[in-house]
């Protein structure tokens, strides 16, 4: 018979302080600081509060509301339940048997299959105009010019020692876009998640921090006055409006049908806008649907940042790279502009082409703003309103070919982890 | 004479001048609020508020004249 001395007792019955590790302690205090910027400093608030607060959730100790996506874990489930008692469990050495949190039903629910950031585009597509693009087009390029800033950190990334898939995952933070920053990372480097939502939300708060520098070290302030009259802008009828999404669709899933789920559910949400016909799904799409995901998503991925995986020099180095991912979208999006009006008879303000990436509507407001301080006459906003659009469907296309050229590599059995 | 127009498509949020005002170009004299962002309407010449055309929570777009200057 066991010895139960009484330092076992006092061990087990106070686990929770016992199992307290200096690792818990930064991370619970990193999500009271999140809560914190979201709730007193309304910084994404809607994401920032539930992403905090499943911060501190995942790291008391013993808890056992999430052990994915970390390895080592077999669920208890009946079937595996009666595989152990035969001796036959777990399959994986060492893992251990455990049963499933309610954190990581939510997990397997709608993050490692991709669905909560596809629910969440439905209603993001649901909210977008994409009426200021239709009226003037061609700023639809500068939509894509915003996406060179992934290209450059991908780039960094690679340069700098992470493994290829990390890279892509690290880089697509520069979309400035949360809900494609988790599809791509749960796909690819689940184990990320954390890190990397935490760095594209942050850094979509901090857009009208970041960019105006940026903008401003890109252009003259002769170029900055330039004034851009709405007499450009041709109006569109609600055929065009209606007709977008589904051409917008068929082309962009011709191109990379990988990005059916992004590209279909953003544009599903916009057709539902558009048709007329649906108001109540319109409103389950922009209200119930996405405040439901918003919470579940920000509670799941917040619950991803334990200690092991967050406090690490990666993570550092994840912050650092998104950093010049945002940077880098917005000084190729000015120069993009720039580019433009070389070849083109009607000119454009340069900072518009800031607004092409996926921080919508705050993107398009830095541009009004640095527009109208640099000449109060100076009325950007609609303008950007079209690149910012275009921002979107920008990113959504762009993580839609790298799902699709990684997808076309490992059919062709190219290592990508190294 | 200068017209004063809505310099985008939105809602006129308020008036921030009254009739027999003296104002100075780039003065704002309105508020609007497109894209949920409120944008302020800057005077485009230095005059004297003539009329007032447009009232707060119209919408309004850039062929409506919000007040004209004398």
């Amino acid at each position: 018979m066991a010895v139960i001395t009484n330092n076992d007792f006092l061990y087990n019955v106070f686990g929770g302080f016992t199992h307290f590790t200096w690792q818990s302690a930064v991370m619970i205090l990193i999500g009271c600081i999140l809560i914190y910027l979201g709730a007193a400093k309304d910084y994404e608030p809607l994401l920032l509060v539930p992403i905090g607060f499943g911060c501190i959730l995942a790291n008391l100790p013993l808890t056992e509301l999430i052990h994915v996506p970390r390895d080592g874990y077999v669920f208890n489930h009946s079937i595996q339940e009666a595989l152990g008692e035969a001796g036959l469990m777990p399959f994986v050495e060492g893992a251990r048997v455990v049963n499933e949190g309610i954190l990581d039903v939510l997990y397997n629910a709608g993050i490692a299959n991709e669905l909560f950031p596809c629910l969440l585009f439905i209603g993001i597509g649901a909210m977008t105009d994409f009426g200021p693009l239709l009226q003037n087009p061609r700023v639809m390029l500068l939509g894509g010019a915003g996406q060179f800033g992934i290209f450059l950190t991908l780039m960094l990334a690679l340069a700098i020692g992470y493994e290829k898939l990390e890279a892509i995952c690290i880089a697509i933070i520069g979309a400035c876009d949360g809900p494609t920053s988790i599809f791509i990372t749960s796909m690819f480097n689940p184990a990320l998640l954390g890190p990397i939502s935490v760095a594209a939300y942050s850094y979509m708060s901090l857009v009208p921090l970041i960019q105006p520098p940026v903008m401003k070290l890109c252009t003259t302030k002769k170029e900055r006055e330039f004034i851009m009259s709405y007499e450009m802008l041709t109006p569109v009828t609600q055929r065009t409006k209606i007709l977008f999404p589904i051409v917008v669709t068929i082309v962009t899933l011709l191109i990379a049908p990988s990005g059916g789920a992004l590209m279909g559910t953003l544009m599903f949400g916009n057709f539902l806008r558009e048709c007329g016909a649906v108001g109540r799904l319109v409103q389950a799409a922009e209200n119930e649907i996405a405040n439901i995901t918003t919470l579940f998503l920000g509670l799941t991925v917040g619950a991803t940042m334990t200690g092991e995986v967050f406090l690490t020099a990666k993570t550092l180095g994840i912050f650092a790279l998104g950093f010049i991912a945002i940077c880098g979208d917005t000084a190729f999006g000015v120069f993009g502009a720039k580019l433009m009006n070389l070849f083109s008879k009607q000119k454009i303000n340069p900072l518009i082409g800031a607004s092409g990436i996926s921080a919508f509507p705050m993107s398009a407001r830095v541009a009004q703003k640095v527009g109208n301080e640099a000449n109060p006459q100076n009325y950007l906003l609609m303008h950007a309103m079209g690149v910012n659009t275009s921002g979107q469907i920008g990113s959504v296309l762009t993580a839609s070919v790298m799902i699709a050229i990684i997808g076309a590599l490992q059919t062709m059995g190219v290592d990508l982890t190294i | 004479m200068a017209n004063v127009n809505a310099p985008m498509a939105g809602k006129l949020i308020s008036v921030d001048v009254k009739v027999g005002d003296t104002v100075k170009k780039n003065d704002p004299v309105a508020t609007l609020e497109a894209m949920k962002m409120q944008i302020k309407v800057f005077a485009p010449a230095d005059g004297k508020v003539a009329e007032i055309k447009a009232e707060a929570g119209a919408n309004i777009d850039p062929s409506v004249v919000i007040m004209t200057l004398e």
